[in-house]
């Protein structure tokens, strides 16, 4: 039997939820990024400094 | 380098290199935690010492975060690049992410070992600190509307803070705490096992990748959005002058 086997579980479970949620995170975020990079695209908003 | 720090030329660079940084720190932290697993007990922790896997590169990762804060908080202030503080900006809630892990992981280690969850030494004090501090950094850039007339002021208050970096390294060594003092980096060489100091050093190496690829794409949906401000607000210009 481990010795303080919860406090093991819970410290690798707290690890995991915060470093996957951070993940999820940057990864969401650069989806909505894109999405609205496309849809002022889309209405034919260009940047200045854009390449041509 | 010169290159990298033009946000067109980093867009298309990291594009390429976000692939490669995920899977590389996903299999790093793969081979961390599989020579974890199979080092041997702590003669007196026991088990318990698996937390050291965790919490020590968290710890190391919060501090390092930071500097890279105050380094690109230099590049703000002195050669007002976009980057820098795009760089800063997108470092601080994964640094205040990884402070936490380290709070938590190490109050979930400090219970069983040393009776309590909790002591206000010199170390832990100084890492809440450090954790407040990330707090502060995204509270302050939140304040603004504009990203570029945040930079300077979040940069000042950056630097402020970089002291308290220096006083988590060092706190054990200069107070007398519950905490342990260094036993990798020191000067007379580490303390610790090598068959408990290899799995850690590749759970370090695997937190720094992930967080390499976890900043960069950070970097990466920062740049995007300030795009999609400037022309949203050009936009909007556009619209009011036809009127």
């Amino acid at each position: 039997m481990i010795s303080h086997l919860g406090f093991i579980v819970a410290a690798y479970s707290v690890t995991a939820a915060v470093l996957l949620g951070l993940v999820v995170w940057v990864i969401a975020d650069g989806r909505t990024q894109k999405a609205a990079l496309a849809e002022l695209d889309r209405r034919g908003v260009r940047r200045s400094a854009a390449p041509r | 380098m010169i290159e990298l720090a033009n946000p067109t030329r980093f867009m298309a660079l990291s594009e390429r290199l976000m692939p490669w940084l995920w899977a590389v720190a996903a299999l790093t932290c793969a081979i961390g935690l599989f020579l974890a697993f199979r080092a041997p007990a702590d003669y007196q922790q026991g088990q318990t010492v698996l937390i050291m896997y965790i919490h020590v590169p968290a710890a190391w990762l919060s501090m390092m975060c930071y500097s890279i804060i105050a380094i690109s908080s230099v590049g703000t202030l002195v050669w007002r690049h976009p980057l820098a503080d795009v760089s800063a900006k997108a470092a601080a809630p994964i640094g205040a992410a990884f402070t936490f892990l380290a709070l938590v992981t190490g109050s979930l280690w400090g219970k069983p070992m040393w009776g309590t969850w909790w002591v206000w030494d010199a170390r832990l004090t100084s890492v809440l600190i450090l954790f407040l501090m990330y707090l502060g950094l995204i509270a302050l850039w939140r304040a603004f509307d504009d990203p570029s007339r945040a930079a300077r002021p979040v940069a000042i208050l950056a630097l402020v803070g970089f002291v308290n970096v220096p006083i988590i390294k060092f706190s054990v060594d200069w107070w007398n705490t519950l905490h342990q003092p260094a036993s990798v980096f020191r000067l007379d060489g580490p303390t610790i096992d090598n068959a408990m100091l290899w799995p850690l050093l590749a759970m370090g190496i695997g937190y720094t990748l992930l967080f390499f690829a976890l900043h960069v794409a950070a970097m990466r949906n920062e740049i995007m959005r300030r795009r999609v401000r400037a022309m949203r607000v050009k936009a909007a210009g556009a619209l009011v002058a036809a009127e």
